[in-house]
């Protein structure tokens, strides 16, 4: 809405805005700031905010105690590995969808959809239990597997929603030009769907790196990922708060700058096409 | 348009996601019913044989079963309450014009990308712990004691936690929808003399419905299995045990499969209920 304001007005309205942001923001910023901070200085009263003398010992002594780069790769490894998987068997089923739509075509996605609702509790035994059977507990090919299971239904909507508004013509103007349905897919389609595919791929890595139930459920030491390794920060020793910070920003840094990109298909990937 | 060959193809690629949600979906639903039914002790015997009902009856009159219903009433009820009508005066804020929007946008959506156990960790440590916490301080800077918030307010803190993570999702919804408001309605409106909160009530909130219907849907799907959150912060004590949090204790602590997989349909049944709701409205749309 580009209506004509006054400029105290306007002043008025970024004055506030900006102040409620930086709140909500605070806690962020705050555990960004105390990872540069001593342990002695991370527990000042009153607090510092600035004026410290910044360093980077924490972020060597997480590496060095917990050896993070494992637990990153892990991450990694199990959002990545599940996301692209999701996405290759999403691809063919939402291009079937959205370009030759039977009657069941909507009982099937709103089905689907009703796999996403299934509390992961109610089934946490007998996901723990094939685990162990299958001797592939703390392991992440079977994160990747699970992940991707749970996430299908988002992706398989988001990529149907994209490729819904791929206009048919352009398909049937290259049909009547003679191009089998190799062509159609290779040549007319993939083009138009790259940037659909590219934000389901970007927020479904986001939504698998956070996954905290069947990371924390399923994993020990092998496959366990950053979800994890903060969790075992939940019962202290000492003073921690510098270091709790870095293993924090560590975790998070990497997907908040994703998540800044992806914050318009985040609307359309949670509300499963509902709100644009 | 769509030829024969054209549809075997369609039903074939359909295939592969089709198959592996329905082995994903029925293959453990069916264990679960099936351990629903017996009495399946894994340390203490093992599986026992079927007992029927005995687990359905067993769970809900349990001690911790209504409390933990409550208890899950109010965190969900809480932080819906919280992140819709926040997010409905945010959004309404973000969409005046201003300097530097793109940013205030990014700093209000952040919380939502970080993961629930960093921001349960952070918030109980520096911000709640009782001795060294920024509330601490600032409690003491003004002369009161210190709250322990996770024993004194545990519902109360876990409320304030999630709704961080929370708010940004709703604020970011409601907002896509105030901004696909035709604004020449809105003028009109001024023009015939509709004051600013006649506007909000008659126009704007109106077309915000279906939004906030959605938000609520989603958020109480997402809020219902809440995990992470009580798992690092509580671990369930100080009465801050929720549904969820009951059938974990039930099925991996304690180690009562029967039992814990009786919650586990009533949580599915649950949840089914909620999920039928979003279902018509997502469906109605997939019509439009």
């Amino acid at each position: 809405m580009a209506r004509a304001v006054s400029n105290p007005r306007k002043a008025l309205n970024t004055a506030i805005a900006w102040g409620i942001g930086l709140l909500i923001f605070f806690p962020i910023l705050w555990t960004i700031l105390t990872s540069f901070k001593t342990e002695a200085e991370a527990i000042a009263n009153p607090p510092v905010f600035l004026a410290f003398d910044w360093t980077l010992e924490n972020y060597a002594v997480v590496q060095e105690r917990s050896n993070y780069m494992r637990f990153l790769w892990n991450s990694v490894f199990i959002a990545g590995g599940s996301t692209i998987l999701g996405v290759i068997i999403a691809v063919p089923a939402a291009w079937s969808m959205a370009f030759v739509p039977s009657k069941r075509t909507k009982d099937i996605l709103l089905w689907m959809l009703s796999t996403k609702m299934l509390p992961a509790v109610g089934v946490l035994y007998p996901i723990y239990l094939l685990c162990i059977q299958l001797g592939v507990l703390d392991n992440r090919y079977a994160l990747v597997v699970i992940l991707m299971l749970i996430n299908l239904p988002i992706i398989v909507w988001m990529l149907y929603t994209y490729f819904k508004e791929i206009p048919g013509e352009i398909l049937e103007a290259a049909r009547m030009d003679g191009a089998g349905l190799k062509e159609e897919i290779l040549y007319v389609l993939t083009p138009m769907a790259v940037p659909g595919i590219a934000s389901t791929l970007l927020l479904n890595f986001i939504l698998a790196w956070n996954e905290a139930f069947w990371t924390l459920n399923l994993t020990a030491v092998d496959a366990a990922p950053l979800t994890a390794f903060i969790a075992s920060y939940s019962s202290p020793e000492g003073l921690f708060f510098a270091k709790l910070s870095a293993a924090s920003t560590m975790a998070i840094a990497p997907i908040l700058i994703l998540g800044w990109f992806s914050q318009k298909q985040l609307v359309r990937g949670l509300t499963f096409g509902a709100v644009k | 348009m769509a030829t024969q060959h054209s549809r075997s193809a369609a039903r074939f690629m359909m295939a592969p996601a089709v198959f592996l949600l329905l082995v994903w979906m029925l293959v453990p639903l069916s264990m679960t019913l099936w351990f629903s039914f017996r009495r399946f002790l894994p340390l203490r015997g093992g599986d026992q044989g079927f007992v029927w009902f005995e687990n359905y009856t067993r769970f809900i009159s349990s001690s911790a079963f209504w409390p933990s219903v409550q208890t899950t009433l109010i965190i969900v009820g809480g932080i819906l309450l919280i992140s819709v009508v926040f997010g409905i005066l945010l959004a309404l804020l973000l969409d005046q014009p201003m300097w530097g929007q793109g940013v205030v946008r990014i700093l209000v959506i952040a919380p939502f990308f970080v993961m629930p156990t960093v921001s349960a960790l952070v918030w109980k440590n520096m911000f709640m712990d009782p001795t060294n916490g920024l509330f601490a301080h600032l409690w003491r800077a003004f002369g009161a004691d210190p709250v322990v918030w996770l024993s004194d307010a545990p519902l109360f803190s876990i409320i304030l936690i999630v709704s961080w993570q929370w708010l940004p999702f709703a604020t970011l919804i409601l907002l896509t929808a105030i901004q696909s408001l035709d604004s020449e309605q809105l003028e009109a409106a001024e023009m015939d003399g509709a004051g600013h909160l006649s506007r909000f009530g008659y126009i704007i909130l109106p077309h915000m419905s279906r939004a906030i219907t959605i938000v609520i849907l989603i958020q109480t799907i997402f809020l219902l299995s809440i995990f992470a959150e009580i798992f690092v912060t509580t671990g369930g004590a100080f009465g801050s045990r929720t549904l969820t949090y009951l059938i974990y204790q039930r099925v991996l602590e304690s180690q009562n499969v029967g039992l814990g997989s009786a919650g586990g349909v009533y949580a599915i049944i649950l949840a089914n209920i909620v999920a039928l709701f979003l279902m018509r409205i997502v469906g109605k749309n997939l019509d439009a």
